[in-house]
């Protein structure tokens, strides 16, 4: 099936998609037959997907069309397809969490937000590529493979959510769920060109996420623009009994705040530029155009009748390795559990191994670099005798730069900063070096630890690649951070004359 | 390539070294012990590679060390946490042939693992 250029379906943003489908001017399967193709003809480059099921999703598709039909009374999204890291268990669709450890396996049972989105009638179109367990910040430590970025196939997309962030910038899904431990939906949404959010820690539900660093761990949209992540984060939040650190509060009104945002009402908003995050002195391993553009953006909030002031957190200058022990720490305990005991991978169960030598073969043939490295530093992190030095030091380290932002919004309604020191950069440049592919989590790392919500939105281009312009507010105020964002994209687009990833769209179509 | 035998996975054999403040870093036997505890059975390549890597990352996170924390209280967690506990109502759970099928090995209904205990025990 074909669509004329002018209507290309997989250049528009899931509300005008919703839209057309609410107006009967396109239908479910038109829609996903659109992506399945774009998948089809581009995927085979970016490498974005480690599962789809065409058949599935046009059959779900058309389900949704036929209750249409019918005159079922559908919400917003039924009938919009949608991509899920592959992070999240789905009911009978492999899922792999980027292992080879996972290969193969159908889980018996739907994530909390895979059930919701299931629920709303939303189009699995398939699970995307990840780092490994999430651990890493390129989507190199996949198993599988990489995958590239869309605005320079030769760079990464980000991770560890970067098949999410390819796919949804790549117009190989309208919208996608990542997850977020240290950075991993907004650092790819920055390197990408896409608005990506990072949920208060406990507003959506960890359940059926694949555990890397449970008391980091979120899940949360990435889409094309600041509204349709709201509506998306609005769809899979909220109180969930089967997530013990669940926040028993009701899902808060995102969609509203941000298009009130999009209005460009900021008058007496106090915003606070974070110097510790690419500010005097602390510009060290940050590429120039990143803070030449966002300083331009915090500008142009000053210009929408914004106070802004410097801020000084000066903890957050331990937040790189205060998470290097605590994920790897939390990882070590949780990836216990991966011991091919009860599902996944087993190796050497031939009668002439122990139980122990068995779990040893399975988890040193399953598991990449990334995941031995992170899983060893934890290990010793927790031991007898270092246990204060490492873990126990980094615990109270986390205390402090919760403190830093107590303090900060006190005076301040919003911190903002560059989501990430640098663009996108080549493939391969840091795969074997830990510590430069680590440095890229900077700016994203202090609302992780501290549990706070923060959004990534596009704010211009530097070298002819995306950056990223984070806004960071207090626990459960999520809908500042729609408000904000919104406000900057409906700016800088109205300076444009054009949406952001239109010239991504145009770059592509020049090149053809 | 070897694998190490898990008859050296005491803890008796700990290299007394371990993270020892004069030696800093993490030395291949350090590496190696840590991956016996963790049911890991790294290869000598892995083990060498490691070693190296895992020492300059453990220097740069030995930074936390700096901090003044006399009298702060660690923080577990973003959000207060409470016990929490659910009805004590029976509600269903996974069909036991579902979660099977998804098994490395399964016999008579059960999980089939390795020999666990000796033949003399």
């Amino acid at each position: 099936m074909s669509t004329p250029m002018d209507t290309d379906l997989t250049t528009l943003d899931a509300a005008e998609l919703g839209r057309r489908l609410a107006a009967g001017g396109t239908s479910s399967v038109e829609l996903t037959q659109a992506y399945l193709d774009r998948i089809a003809a581009q995927d085979d480059v970016l490498g974005a997907y480690l599962h789809v099921d065409a058949d599935a999703a046009l059959a779900r598709a058309a389900e949704v069309d036929a209750a249409r039909a019918e005159g079922a009374e559908l919400g917003p999204l039924a009938g919009l397809p949608v991509a899920l890291k592959d992070v999240f268990v789905t009911e009978g669709v492999p899922t792999t969490s980027g292992s080879k450890i996972l290969e193969g396996w159908r889980p018996p049972y739907d994530a909390t937000v895979a059930a919701r989105l299931k629920a709303a009638g939303t189009v699995l179109l398939g699970k995307t590529n990840m780092d490994e367990f999430a651990m890493g910040s390129s989507t190199e430590n996949s198993a599988y493979r990489p995958t590239r970025n869309p605005w320079d196939p030769d760079r990464i997309p980000g991770g560890s959510s970067g098949g999410s962030s390819a796919a949804v910038a790549g117009g190989l899904a309208p919208w996608a769920l990542g997850t977020d431990t240290g950075g991993s939906i907004r650092q790819p949404a920055a390197m990408t060109g896409l608005v990506g959010h990072k949920p208060t820690y406990g507003a959506v539900s960890r359940y059926g996420l694949i555990a890397f660093s449970s008391s980091l761990d979120q899940a949360g949209p990435m889409a094309r623009t600041v509204l349709d992540a709201a509506v998306l984060h609005e769809a899979i939040g909220g109180h969930d009994t089967c997530d013990s650190t669940s926040i028993d509060a009701p899902v808060p009104v995102l969609v509203k705040a941000a298009q009130e945002g999009a209005r460009g009402e900021l008058a007496g908003l106090r915003v606070g530029v974070v110097r510790e995050l690419g500010g005097d002195g602390h510009t060290e391993g940050y590429d120039a155009g990143v803070l030449d553009r966002v300083r331009e953006t915090v500008e142009l909030l000053a210009g929408m009748g914004a106070e802004v002031r410097e801020v000084s957190c000066p903890a957050f200058d331990l937040a790189l390795p205060a998470y290097y022990l605590i994920a790897p720490s939390e990882a070590s305990s949780n990836l216990a559990r991966f011991d091919g005991m009860r599902f996944g991978l087993r190796v050497g169960d031939d009668g002439s191994h122990s139980l122990e030598e068995v779990m040893s073969l399975t988890r040193e043939q399953g598991f990449g670099p990334e995941v031995k490295r992170r899983i060893v530093l934890g290990t010793y992190a927790l031991s007898a005798g270092y246990y204060d030095a490492y873990y126990g030091q980094a615990q109270k380290v986390r205390t402090l730069i919760t403190r830093d932002f107590t303090a900060a919004f006190d005076d301040v309604d919003v911190l903002v900063s560059p989501t990430s020191p640098t663009v996108a950069w080549p493939i391969g440049a840091r795969v074997d070096d830990p510590l430069a592919m680590y440095a890229a989590d900077l700016c994203t790392l202090p609302a992780s630890l501290a549990g706070l919500p923060a959004i990534s939105v596009p704010c211009g281009l530097s070298e002819g690649l995306p950056v990223g312009f984070q806004v960071m507010a207090p626990a459960l105020t999520d809908d500042r951070c729609y408000r904000v964002g919104a406000a900057v994209e409906a700016a800088l687009d109205a300076a444009r004359g054009s949406r952001f990833l239109d010239q991504l769209t145009s770059r592509t179509e020049a090149a053809l | 390539m070897s694998t190490p035998s898990p008859q050296e996975t005491t803890e008796s054999q700990a290299p007394a070294a371990l993270g020892r403040e004069d030696t800093p870093g993490l030395g291949r036997d350090d590496v190696a012990h840590l991956a016996r505890l963790a049911r890991l059975a790294l290869t000598d390549e892995e083990l060498d590679h490691f070693a190296g890597q895992l020492s300059a990352v453990l220097d740069a996170v030995a930074e936390v060390g700096k901090a003044d924390v006399d009298d702060v209280p660690p923080m577990t967690h973003a959000v207060p946490l409470t016990n929490v506990t659910r009805e004590d109502v029976v509600t269903p759970c996974l069909p036991r042939d579902v979660v099977l099928a998804q098994a490395p090995a399964a016999e008579d209904d059960r999980f089939r693992v390795p020999q666990i205990l000796g033949e003399e025990e």
